[in-house]
């Protein structure tokens, strides 16, 4: 099929291939069918190759491409399948679900060995620009792409801005730069410097360059809609790039979402940024403690509401167990999992219980564990408080607690991970007090491994329209 | 082959080949954990761990028997805590074998030392300041509680570097604190307790001693007080003249020895074990061992390497990661640590694996001569004391 004359814009060629979200209730049938999902260079490229096999468009952009398949809404919570990712596109996400968290290509203190002996870890992967931008030249030089650099060559990649560990200090974007924070310092993006990093990573999905300026605190409304002009452009800007780029015809574009705690803004930018062709949109600037919590919330609601529900919903900056059911809520499908990796820098284990169907013999075992738990905030062992972390959540044990010396159990009883199978608290509690490195590899194999499972438990609810008593129970340990 | 002979009630050793030029054998060590295939090199894993890497992963690098530190361990977390844990292989679920040291080497060399005695060694713990006593029965008492599979005596370390009197004075008081530590022992029949010759660096001393010490019976004898830093054309006579003396169907382990040409003429001098912390700590920082030396993957110049460290290295970092990759990671990754203490423990055991078999295939001498070219590349490199060394056990280098 030979496009004659003009380019159709982007808004043109969209508007045809995709309703708009108000139209989508004449179109919808009893169950919720998928929707094609790509980017504009790619689908070029897959009407050229199909363009021998079939004249049918449609049928040419569904050969290969990520798919949204909805199975289920529940409360404003979607549960749902995520197909034909990657580089092959044989991948699987299960949503809502959570990313593998890393640092320049690795998952925190692990090895390929130690992470295989981790169950449920996520299809996806997410690298950050600020841990990778210094391998810029390296990995010009090495051309086959950062998912082979760092040995995850099967691995699905999502390229985030920014590590959710360390926030950016605030005033450093224009109209024509973010900065993002390496090793070596500040660096200042361009959109096309940008892109021209996004090439020699060639990662699946990417967060458009964006900003997200707006978590310092005192956001002013000017602030709020330059965010989002700002980060529209970035899109277009590299949008446009992305077509020109052979090395990102298979890489999908996430839309940010900007406007700071301004619902005006907010709705512009998820409505304007939906017009895009983008595969996936980012609520950003919703980390932090900047923004009171039912704003964040509603903001959240009213974002969700207007943006198509075939593609996904990430969220940057949100751990807490808690925190994750709000925002599932209100249509959120993705999220990090950089929570799991804090827990562990501060010599903690995941121990919250996710089980909301216990046996009734169970039950007691869990109740102590709650305990266990709740008690943190109480012991008066003044030598450990004082070391313990003051972010420690009322999720996790603190396993330096002199009480853990010669406890011979497990870090959380009936967990099937590795440090749980094979290691006791006394043992990691050693590790801790020699401050031995294997503490943290030990640690963070059960923190991965309680994250994916709470996850999938959430998905477990929702099918099993269990939600509430899921919610009931985390809740109730988030005192 | 000879049949395995019992060298105590809970080791045997069975001579499978020996050299018919060297003094080098290849033989099989059956302690209570197991079956340990020797010569064999023991990763050193101090506080009850390898440091980054987990118990899972060093077994299925192949590693059989690995060390603890008693003087660590009985301070934190202390043999009661461990006693309760089902012993050292219970607290840190290693299911192989465990060598624990003594305690008398890190008082020297780690801590202020006050005083030795014919008591014991009076130092001061560096976590509390108190004064501790460690008696030989002290020792054994701690050892006891780790469950170690083989347990070295007290001895009086003094460094390879001092000479005179102190010495001798060393030497016959290790002969004491060996038969005290014989006396503690309560689990004779469950751990093998090791004699450490001493001696320094003097013929006679160390003749003495093992004539000494070999009345003995002990399952297993170390050779000490070398490896601090001592001329190696020294070192090399006080290991080959101890050798001479030890009984053949006995284990002898060469304590602190680790530098793959060390390793490689040590065997061929007649020794079976050895231990050193130099591969994992230089894995820490950032090196990784080759067969021709080592690369600081650290470096600037490995940016850009994309290669993995051996091509011919079969281990889980060398089959996925490049050398730019590692050294990027080593910026900021512990995981960086990981990855390259998995590849040197690897390489260091698969060398002794390759020495054993080039022994039990009777070529250990080719061995040596193709170890040495890819390590030195030429002979006007290769070591004079390694050269003389080899050369006294009938090994030429071409």
């Amino acid at each position: 099929m030979h496009r004659a004359g003009r380019v159709a814009s982007l808004w043109q060629r969209r508007s045809r291939l995709y309703p708009r979200s108000r139209d989508r209730d004449l179109l919808r049938p009893p169950v919720m069918t998928c929707r094609v999902l790509i980017g504009p260079g790619k689908r070029a490229a897959y009407v050229r190759e199909a363009a021998g096999a079939s004249q049918d468009l449609h049928a040419a952009c569904q050969l290969t491409s990520m798919k949204l398949s909805l199975s289920k809404v529940v409360s404003g919570c979607r549960l749902g399948t995520l197909t034909n990712l990657g580089k092959n596109g044989v991948q699987t996400m299960e949503l809502p679900g959570c990313l593998l968290y890393t640092k320049t290509g690795s998952p925190p203190h692990l090895t390929h060995d130690t992470l295989q002996a981790i169950k449920g870890v996520p299809a996806v992967v997410q690298l950050t620009l600020s841990t990778l931008v210094e391998l810029h030249e390296v990995l010009e030089e090495y051309k086959e792409g950062i998912g082979k650099f760092i040995g995850m060559p099967e691995s699905v990649l999502y390229c985030s801005l920014h590590d959710p560990g360390s926030p950016c200090p605030s005033g450093y974007n224009n109209n024509k730069t973010v900065s993002i924070w390496g090793y070596g310092g500040r660096m200042e993006m361009t959109g096309s410097k940008f892109m021209s990093m996004q090439r020699a990573l060639q990662p699946d999905w990417i967060q458009c360059l964006s900003d997200g300026d707006t978590i310092s605190g005192e956001t002013s409304r000017k602030r709020a809609k330059k965010s989002v002009d700002r980060s529209l452009s970035f899109l277009d800007e590299c949008l446009q790039l992305q077509e020109k780029s052979p090395e990102l015809q298979g890489s999908v574009m996430v839309g940010v979402i900007e406007g700071g705690d301004m619902l005006e803004e907010r709705l512009r930018s998820a409505r304007e940024t939906a017009k895009r062709p983008v595969g996936g949109f980012l609520l950003d600037g919703f980390q932090g403690q900047a923004m009171a919590k039912e704003t964040k919330l509603k903001l959240m609601a009213s974002v969700t509401a207007e943006l198509p529900e075939d593609k996904p919903r990430l969220i940057h900056g949100i751990g807490k167990p808690d925190e994750v059911l709000e925002c599932i809520e209100r249509g959120v499908d993705v999220f990090e999992s950089f929570y799991p990796y804090q827990v562990t820098e501060r010599g903690c284990a995941l121990s919250f219980s996710y089980d909301y169907n216990p046996d009734p013999e169970a039950a007691v075992i869990k109740q102590n564990g709650i305990q266990d738990a709740g008690k943190n905030g109480t012991e008066k062992d003044i030598n450990e408080t004082s070391k313990a972390d003051p972010e420690i959540t009322s999720f996790e044990i603190f396993l330096k607690e002199k009480r853990y010396r010669d406890d011979f159990g497990p870090l959380v009883h009936g967990c099937t991970c590795y440090c749980c199978q094979n290691h006791s608290r006394a043992y990691v509690h050693h590790l801790l007090v020699t401050n031995e490195l294997l503490a943290g590899v030990l640690l963070m194999m059960h923190n991965f491994q309680h994250y994916f499972s709470f996850f999938h438990s959430i998905r477990d609810a929702l099918r099993d329209d269990r939600l509430d008593q899921l919610k009931e129970l985390i809740f109730r340990q988030a005192l | 082959m000879a049949a395995p002979s019992s060298c105590g009630p809970a080791l045997s050793l069975r001579v499978v080949a020996e050299c018919g030029l060297s003094k080098a054998r290849a033989c099989e060590l059956r302690l209570p954990h197991g079956p340990v295939p020797s010569p064999v090199f023991m990763p050193v894993g101090t506080q009850g761990t390898m440091k980054g890497i987990t118990a899972r992963q060093l077994e299925a690098l192949g590693c059989r028997i690995c060390l603890g530190n008693t003087y660590h361990l009985g301070m934190r977390p202390g043999p009661e805590l461990i006693k309760q844990a089902n012993g050292l292989h219970g607290f840190m679920n290693w299911p192989q074998s465990l060598l624990t040291d003594s305690g008398g080497f890190q008082m020297v060399s780690l801590v202020e030392l006050s005083e030795v005695t014919e008591e014991g060694v009076r130092f001061r713990s560096p976590y509390d300041g108190e004064e501790i006593l460690l008696t030989p029965e002290k020792s054994i008492e701690i050892q006891n509680a780790l469950g170690s599979d083989i347990m070295m005596q007290l001895d009086d370390v003094v460094s390879s570097t001092v000479r005179g009197p102190r010495v001798e004075e060393a030497m016959y008081r290790s002969i004491r604190w060996l038969d005290r530590c014989i006396a503690a022992n309560s689990k004779p029949d469950q751990q093998n307790l090791f004699a450490i010759v001493q001696g320094g660096l003097d013929p006679a001393l160390r003749t003495k001693c093992l004539e000494e010490m070999t009345q003995r019976d002990v399952p297993g004898f170390a050779i000490g007080g070398l490896s601090g830093g001592e001329a190696k054309d020294r070192f090399w006579r006080m290991v080959t003249l101890s050798t001479d003396r030890l009984p053949r169907g006995k284990p002898r382990y060469l304590m602190g020895v680790g530098y793959a040409t060390d390793l490689v003429v040590c065997v061929a001098l007649g020794c079976d074990m050895f231990d050193c912390v130099f591969p994992t700590r230089t894995a820490r920082f950032g090196s990784a061992l080759v067969p021709w030396g080592s690369l600081p993957v650290k470096n600037k110049q490995f940016a850009k390497d994309f290669r993995p460290i051996d091509e011919n290295c079969d281990c889980p970092t060398c089959r996925r990661y490049s050398r730019a990759f590692l050294h990027a990671l080593f910026r900021s990754e512990t995981a960086a640590m990981h990855l390259l203490t998995v590849h040197n423990i690897a390489y260091q055991l698969n060398l002794m694996r390759s020495i054993r078999e080039s022994i039990v295939e009777q070529r250990f001498p080719q061995f040596v001569r193709d170890f040495m070219r890819t390590m030195y590349g030429s002979r006007e490199r290769y070591p004079p004391w390694a050269m003389e060394a080899l050369a006294s056990v009938n090994i030429t280098l071409e």
